[in-house]
């Protein structure tokens, strides 16, 4: 028997937060690849120190919907879920590289294949795009468009942006927007500015992150001069200085990415049939999780 | 025996086959009082096969004949399928097939229907289950019902909705509707802490399956089944205190600066039954007891939660704060007010005070009142500033402006 085990950030606070960690579970258990699939948090129940323990099965694939490498998927998730012998060396990553490590998780004595988090997977550029085609209502979105990454950025953690990079330079290798941006909410070049760096009149915004909250749905809303008051909401597109603004909202709750959690898991060596093929059809159709 | 009480089910020919397997295969079947094998002896393949149960033995028997013994016996046959080949995790231990150890969900079903104490012969507990059977977990009911082939089925309602007739209640028949149930409390405010007793009346989960029930109640109390089962095994590895805040690192790294004392308090604030219906098992480290209540719940809380840590942080930087005497002006019956105020907040009682009732000192009208006589333009008690010199408050009681601009309070972490 093998197991799918979630694991995310969560919050005492936001109901929101774990929606789509849940919404991907949810795609993913319809499609039956797994025995088992189950959720884990820092901040919600089952804790990471629990949530193994309510697995039966004997292998579990753990995937971190964590959108870097940093002090979550190197510390505070290995540390929670007691796997043995972690070291982040064994990882052997230069900030995008994490693959996936086999341990044993302590407590339960079972084997844990621990992958590196869903934003540093190649297919996430996949899931980023599909953000742009939802938000523009166009599957072929992309001649006349801009199209910006916008990521947390963070002097404390340097493989932030090296996520955001890595996903524009793929966006920008495939020709497909007529300009690729990465920018940051902390750090420069700055989400702020955003119409400065482009010329397209059309500009989609994505930004990796996991889930809506404050961030995304207030914050850059704000810093861009969508709107005023995020209260107020904001239009999309929105005209900012002549250009017309797409603003997309958390990656994240796109469908798609519960096609990245399997890639993730399946890179790792779990048996799951076609049920990549399955996510990918079934989530084109779907509406973004948490809407 | 009553045997207007004796419920005997069907016995599909798919679960004799399994028990004729059984018996010419293996050492044969001894469980919940029904034994089969084949020959005189469990270690013997010649003869016919033998069937007992506590009512009665049948020996030498042909196929046919153990066929009709086995649907003459029916409860314990299907009884046994039910556990063995559609639950799972027996094992033989003395040529009885028990519980597997860990095997959390085996032990969760068996406990539902009163199996594990051994009390009632099969025929007993399927007339019992043919009725209904209920147990309490948390505020949750969850009752075990019979199919015609043995089968189990479940339902899941709040402990007040006991009697409630199911046209009352909304339901479900999707176990992970309880993920929604669960997520907000009567008042729509969000429940980050799952085993708190503010779980929302007014629904039914039926027809569950044995997998199903468990998923629904994981959902609802997360880990509790498995956490409960380790410590009936006497293997439930507690956390205490000193070992969880020491684990601690980033934002939370601080909270083992915390004294035993405060750490007492934290569990009488936080951890108590009327907060979190665990059963506080974790203390300030093995040798120090807490002094709190414990609790009466079933399901055993292993370490300090996401919810004490994160609230623990706070009440470290509070307690770095060193006391001050200040001198304010009360009446005596605004000194108790104020009392009564803080009574009510922290039993969580604000909203049961009528609105027009003036002769409770937590009633809005009292606490508007005693505000426009006691508290200045700047909001301090009795006109006394927080600090001597009339400054904005440091690291008192203001210190929390830059904390609350976030959404997230203390969520805030390095990002990735």
């Amino acid at each position: 028997m093998q197991a799918l085990v979630i694991v995310a950030h969560g919050s005492h606070l936001n109901a929101d937060s774990s929606a789509p960690t849940r919404d991907h579970a949810d795609t993913i258990r319809a499609v039956g690849a797994f025995d088992e699939v189950k959720t884990g948090f820092w901040k919600e129940e089952p804790s990471l120190r629990e949530v193994l323990r309510t697995v039966e099965s004997d292998e579990i694939y753990v995937v971190p919907l964590f959108v870097s490498e940093g002090y979550f998927t190197e510390e505070v998730i290995p540390r929670e879920l007691r796997l043995e012998g972690w070291d982040v060396s064994k990882w052997d990553s230069d900030g995008v590289d994490a693959d996936h490590v086999s341990l044993t998780a302590a407590d339960v004595g079972k084997t844990v294949h621990y992958c590196g988090p869903v934003g540093t997977h190649e297919s996430m550029t996949d899931v980023i795009i599909r953000r742009a085609e939802s938000v523009t209502g166009d599957p072929d979105v992309g001649e006349g468009f801009g199209l910006v990454v916008v990521g947390h950025g963070t002097e404390r953690n340097e493989n932030s942006a090296k996520a955001i990079h890595y996903h524009a330079e793929r966006i920008r290798d495939m020709d497909r927007f007529d300009e690729v941006r990465a920018l940051f909410m902390d750090e420069e070049p700055e989400v702020d500015d955003v119409t400065d760096h482009f010329e397209s009149d059309d500009v989609v915004v994505v930004p990796l992150f996991v889930a809506d909250g404050f961030h995304t749905q207030e914050d850059i809303p704000e810093d861009m001069g969508l709107t005023d008051d995020y209260r107020e909401g904001y239009d999309v597109p929105a005209e900012v200085d002549g250009h017309r603004i797409w603003y997309a909202g958390a990656v994240g709750t796109e469908g798609l990415m519960a096609d990245v959690i399997l890639e993730r898991a399946a890179d790792a060596g779990a048996e799951i049939g076609e049920a990549i093929e399955v996510v990918r059809e079934r989530t084109r159709s779907a509406p973004a999780a948490g809407d | 025996m009553a045997t207007d009480a004796e419920v005997r089910p069907d016995l599909p020919a798919r679960q004799f086959d399994a028990l004729l397997d059984a018996a010419n295969e293996g050492p044969g079947v001894q469980f919940d009082g029904l034994y089969v094998h084949r020959g005189a002896e469990d270690y013997d393949r010649l003869g016919g096969y033998t069937l007992g149960t506590p009512e009665e033995e049948r020996t030498n028997l042909s196929e046919s004949e153990f066929h009709a013994a086995a649907a003459a016996r029916a409860e314990y046959v299907t009884n046994w399928y039910f556990w063995r080949h559609v639950v799972g995790g027996a094992e033989r231990r003395g040529g009885v097939e028990g519980d597997a150890p860990r095997h959390h969900r085996r032990a969760f079903l068996r406990w539902v229907e009163r199996a594990d104490d051994g009390d009632q012969t099969v025929p007993e507990r399927y007339a019992a289950l043919a009725g209904g059977v209920s147990r309490e977990w948390g505020q949750l009911r969850v009752t075990a019902t019979l199919g015609p082939a043995g089968e189990r089925r479940y339902e899941l309602r709040h402990v007040d909705d006991a009697d409630a007739s199911l046209d009352d209640l909304d339901a479900f028949d999707d176990p992970l509707a309880a993920r929604d149930v669960a997520t907000y409390d009567e008042k729509g405010r969000y429940r980050p802490l799952k085993t708190a007793p503010t779980l929302r009346s007014g629904w039914v989960i039926r027809n569950l399956d044995q997998r199903a029930v468990v998923q629904a109640v994981d959902a609802f109390y997360p880990a509790t089944i498995a956490n409960w089962n380790l410590e009936r095994a006497g293997e439930l590895d507690v956390s205490h205190w000193d070992e969880t805040a020491e684990r601690q690192t980033g934002i939370y790294d601080v909270v083992d600066e915390l004294s035993g004392d405060a750490v007492d308090r934290i569990a009488e604030s936080c951890c108590v039954d009327s907060q979190c219906l665990k059963r506080r098992m974790w203390d300030e480290n093995e040798e120090t007891e807490l002094g709190p209540e414990r609790g009466e719940g079933i399901f055993p809380c292993r370490e300090p939660c996401s919810l004490v840590i994160a609230a623990a942080r706070k009440w470290t930087t509070l307690e770095r704060e060193e006391p001050r005497t200040y001198e304010f002006e009360l009446t005596p019956s605004e000194k108790e007010q104020l009392e009564e105020i803080v009574d009510a907040v922290a039993d969580g009682r604000i909203d049961e005070i009528r609105e027009a009732d003036v002769y409770d000192g937590a009633n809005r009208y009292r606490a508007r009142y005693l505000r426009a006589k006691r508290f200045d333009e700047e909001g301090n008690l009795s006109g006394t500033p927080t600090e001597p010199d009339g400054a904005d408050a440091g690291g008192g009681s203001g210190g929390d402006a830059s904390e609350s601009g976030e959404a997230d309070g203390d969520e805030a972490e390095p990002a990735e």
